[in-house]
């Protein structure tokens, strides 16, 4: 392990993929990484895409990445996409969108499974972050799978997060539900040249507009949060609304602008550390919700547990008093 | 997370024909059968699935091939897999092979070879097997 976490930190692809793919199957290992490659992370630019499916994502990915590289910066991209709840087996066909990054030593691509996390990323997906954050690559892309309207987990995890959108997914009142529009930092309307483009730009600028005010928090700040967090004081990023077709690279050059006023508008605002605390916070949250969960796992029989279910499907138990009785075996 | 190896296998279209409908079948049936399959989609050159290989850290390759250039880019990708200390990860073909190239394949180093009429079962069966060895 420690060769490989000195040649991942050198950028050795091979080192860097075996290392991920230690940390996706084991949490020992995940653990034994992250400890070591902590001190060196915190440098990367970290740019979370999302979006329903078929917006484009993975298209506009190929094409941010081929833009980051103009600027001489080296590009590790994340491609998140769905496991079967079924068979646990995945189809991972992000790079069908990415063939143009081929043969280029500053891009790193993984494609990784959800493995059964909701949220839309996967539970490896934050260790894999650090991974490309201490092999030095500046900008971390990471594309979520195809979000509906409640998966949130990435405003957690990155900096920047873009949410695309296409023209003809719904009429303006999907523009008002809460969820994925809230932790846009940019919203993007993908496949522009499409009929309706305008009417989406203009539906989603409305609903920014009329949110708009000092009361009103935005962009990544999640509700467990906006409570503990300090609300960073002049609050002025404008969350603005780009066209872009991908396919075509047309609105390109103007998104990698708005990601970088985003960056520098965020270590301008010391909404950077804001963010930095709240994305350790729930990383604290979530790695503790999951070794009491397996501490639960180890500390209660199997015949306790199915006992308890067995109850609760039979109407004998409410599933609080279960609860209750699996919690006083790990917290007497 | 639980402490288990999913395998991840890569499956990929070399050469110039369009035709990925085998590749497609094969891709679903890995994936029903719970593996984690990485799909690159058409015209692949060597280099672009042996990078993909190596980032992916898969466990096992399957190159689908119906233009008839079988041979040159089977022993392209070996030698690639070779130059970046991958040759342990089994190589498995499948489209349309003469039969008379079957065993210059397998002294090539091809694990396996399924033509038209091989059932998905046959193709799953041998990946577990492979990986098992592996």
């Amino acid at each position: 392990m420690d060769d490989l976490l000195r040649q991942a930190r050198d950028g050795r692809p091979r080192a860097i993929a075996r290392l991920i793919t230690l940390v996706e199957n084991s949490e020992t290992a995940a653990e034994t990484a992250v400890t070591a490659l902590y001190p060196h992370t915190g440098q990367a630019h970290v740019i979370g895409i999302t979006g329903p499916p078929g917006a484009g994502k993975s298209t506009l990915v190929n094409e941010l990445a081929k833009a980051f590289r103009r600027l001489d910066q080296t590009v590790g991209i994340i491609a998140v996409d769905p496991s079967s709840p079924f068979t646990g087996g995945a189809l991972l066909g992000d790079r069908v969108r990415m063939r143009d990054l081929a043969g280029d030593r500053g891009i790193f691509i993984r494609s990784m499974a959800s493995r059964g996390n909701l949220g839309g990323l996967a539970e490896a997906t934050a260790a894999i972050i650090k991974i490309l954050d201490a092999a030095r690559f500046p900008i971390i892309l990471v594309e979520t799978v195809g979000a509906g309207q409640a998966e949130v987990d990435i405003a957690t995890m990155a900096h920047t997060t873009l949410v695309i959108e296409a023209p003809g997914m719904g009429d303006d009142i999907q523009t008002f539900k809460a969820g994925i529009l809230e932790i846009a930092d940019v919203l993007v309307v993908n496949k522009a040249d499409r009929p309706g483009a305008d009417r989406t730009i203009k539906s989603l600028e409305m609903m920014l507009h009329l949110g708009a005010g000092p009361a009103t928090g935005h962009h990544g700040r999640l509700p467990a949060e906006a409570a503990t967090e300090p609300v960073v004081a002049h609050d002025l990023w404008a969350v603005p609304v780009l066209p872009t077709t991908a396919v075509n690279g047309e609105g390109i050059s103007d998104l990698v602008g708005a990601i970088q006023r985003h960056r520098r508008y965020l270590q301008a605002s010391s909404s950077w550390l804001a963010k930095e605390k709240a994305r350790s916070r729930r990383e604290v949250e979530r790695l503790l919700q999951a070794r009491l969960l397996r501490q639960l796992r180890v500390s209660v029989s199997l015949d306790l547990q199915e006992a308890l279910i067995t109850a609760v499907a039979a109407r004998e138990m409410d599933p609080y008093t279960a609860v209750a009785r699996l919690f006083a075996q790990i917290s007497p | 997370m639980i402490e288990e190896h999913t395998p991840r296998v890569l499956i990929a279209k070399p050469g110039l024909d369009g035709h990925d409908r085998g590749a497609k079948v094969v891709a679903r049936a890995l994936r029903d059968a719970g593996m984690e399959i990485i799909y690159t989609g058409l015209r692949q050159t060597p280099e672009m699935i042996v990078e993909a290989a190596l980032q992916e850290d898969v466990d096992a390759i399957g190159l689908s091939i119906l233009s008839g250039a079988h041979l040159p880019l089977t022993e392209r990708v070996l030698a690639l897999l070779r130059e970046n200390d991958m040759a342990d990860v089994p190589l498995f073909l499948g489209g349309i092979i003469p039969a008379d190239d079957l065993p210059v394949l397998k002294d090539m180093g091809v694990a396996a070879v399924f033509g038209p009429g091989s059932s998905t079962d046959e193709i799953v069966r041998f990946v577990r097997e492979a990986l098992q060895r592996g």
